[in-house]
């Protein structure tokens, strides 16, 4: 496969997990959550790179998991102790990413974990790390991390459907019914915490953002079911990854950041054109109204 | 007859600070009470306690004897209609469905035939209509009145409702009512928390008078009288039938 190819790919699967993730997150209310995740992994990546000397794919997704419930226990902890939610928030993850930049700068600096690359990514370099996989060949280490998270990730989703769309809608119906609420909340961020650590390679911690809430919150504009919702941010998330890499290769500039212009972009016209709530059919219906 | 709920001493606090102080209550079965109170007497909360949404500080809950975990495929709950996000993209009958999510178990979707006996409540609700309307479409009283189709379809024994008919129209006030009567005749035991004092009379056989404590519970001709509302109240009451 070309190199354009893989690049193509893997921002594709970037593009689906985060898109899939993301639509929960947005229903949940957590889109900062997301923000602070996405932050605090550094700390999970570097604690891992320096207790195994390695940074393949499983060490960085366990040391991800542990940092990222970390970040949503604690920000549970201090938002019950009269924290507010969102100092609670902005506290946490800024402290957790700023150990990890300390950490990096002093103790692990080397030419695959620096500062710049955590932050923007660099997914020019993905396709020249490759590893052997049974039947499939070489495929790039981080396309491979990517797939396994993605399966991963639509398969807890698939199967515990139901009770994604109770506890998001509402969790104290769905506790009165014995569902985990708080289990499931922290099955969540684990999967968030995986999705994002698994994309970080390709677009780093602030663009990883922008595919977790961007999509979505453009999905949310065109439609009034879960499931299709769910699709559409993935979809959304696909195109938004392609689109930014012919951007990119178009004005000659960072790929990463093309693919979140790219989201801005969909949910601009989203946001004007989307039949249910979009600005034009809203302007419409009230001119409608206003002639009748 | 043996008691539906019995609460012994039950405390619980809010954000440091105590709402709810040794609060002792005992319901018997097939009896449709009015949880009253001034604002921030605890009623949510209570609801909330009771269902082990919120923790207790001391005291003891059961239900027929036994604890919440063996009964609670038998209650049903109605939140307050404004602690959910009615922008949520789903349909009426979707929301009525989830009240079977208990029943239907784990890894397991819903069927045809959860998704008709959802259809089946939502008639009784007189909102076969607006089955598959997106849910922020529908009125207060609409979305109320879904709240309630999905009370119903859990087919529980005992319901907790909080303000079910807080801000909603006449006319699903009445259905409202008319579905709680029903439920009572069955021999189920509904608790409402309730707001307007005017219809404590006509809507509900038995009263819990609730600030932070129970200051007087039982048959609403006996216990629902000027004095304890004023009590209850404290200096806060704006409005008192004229006796």
């Amino acid at each position: 496969m070309s190199y354009a190819m893989w690049i193509l790919l893997t921002a594709s699967l970037v593009g689906l997990s985060c898109g899939i993730v993301g639509a929960l997150l947005i229903l949940r209310r957590m889109a900062m959550m997301a923000d602070a995740i996405s932050h605090s992994v550094l700390l999970g990546i570097v604690v891992a790179y320096l207790i195994t000397r390695e940074l393949s794919g499983i060490h960085m997704l366990i040391g991800a998991v542990i940092a990222g419930l970390l970040t949503a226990v604690l920000v549970q902890w201090f938002h019950s102790r009269g924290v507010q939610k969102d100092a609670s928030i902005g506290v946490v993850f800024t402290t957790m990413f700023a150990i990890g930049v300390v950490l990096i700068a002093t103790k692990v600096g080397n030419a695959h974990l620096d500062t710049k690359h955590a932050l923007m990514g660099e997914i020019t370099f993905i396709p020249w790390e490759k590893v052997q996989v049974p039947w499939l060949g070489e495929i790039p280490q981080a396309t491979l991390t990517l797939s396994a998270v993605l399966l991963l990730v639509v398969f807890i989703i698939l199967i515990f459907y139901k009770e994604w769309k109770i506890t998001s809608f509402d969790p104290a119906l769905a506790a009165s019914l014995g569902i985990p609420v708080v289990l499931m909340h922290y099955i969540f961020m684990s999967m968030v915490s995986l999705t994002t650590v698994a994309a970080f390679d390709a677009v780093g911690a602030i663009m990883v953002v922008a595919m977790l809430i961007t999509p979505a919150a453009s999905a949310y504009l065109w439609t009034d079911r879960l499931s299709i919702m769910m699709m559409l941010s993935a979809l959304f998330g696909v195109v938004s990854a392609i689109m930014g890499y012919y951007i990119a290769v178009w004005l000659d500039t960072s790929i990463s950041g093309s693919m979140a212009f790219a989201t801005g972009l969909v949910f601009l016209l989203s946001f004007l054109f989307s039949p249910k709530h979009g600005l034009a059919s809203r302007l419409h219906y009230r001119s409608a109204a206003a002639d009748s | 007859m043996m008691s539906v709920i019995e609460v012994k001493d039950v405390s619980a606090s809010y954000r440091k600070n105590q709402v709810l102080h040794n609060v002792n209550f005992e319901v018997q079965p097939g009896t449709l009470t009015a949880i009253i109170g001034p604002n921030g007497a605890g009623k949510s909360t209570l609801l909330k306690v009771l269902l082990e949404l919120h923790p207790k500080l001391s005291g003891s809950v059961s239900f027929l004897g036994s604890n919440l975990k063996r009964m609670k495929k038998r209650i049903g709950y109605v939140p307050q209609r404004g602690s959910v996000d009615w922008d949520f993209p789903t349909h009426a009958l979707d929301v009525v469905t989830m009240g079977l999510y208990g029943h239907i178990g784990w890894f397991r979707r819903p069927n045809r035939k959860h998704v008709e006996r959802a259809m089946a409540c939502l008639k009784q609700m007189g909102m076969e209509d607006y089955a598959y309307r997106q849910i922020s479409q529908l009125s207060g009283g609409q979305q109320q009145r879904v709240f309630l189709a999905r009370a119903l379809v859990q087919d529980a024994d005992l319901y907790f409702m909080d303000e079910p008919l807080a801000g909603v129209d006449a006319a699903t006030e009445k259905a409202i009512m008319h579905t709680l009567k029903e439920l009572k005749e069955q021999g189920k035991t509904v608790m409402v928390v309730h707001h307007d004092l005017q219809t404590v009379e006509d809507y509900f056989d038995h009263v819990l008078l609730l600030n932070r404590s129970v200051w007087a519970h039982g048959p609403t001709k006996e216990v629902f009288t000027q004095d304890n509302v004023y009590r209850t109240y404290g200096g806060t009451l704006r409005w008192m039938k004229e006796a």
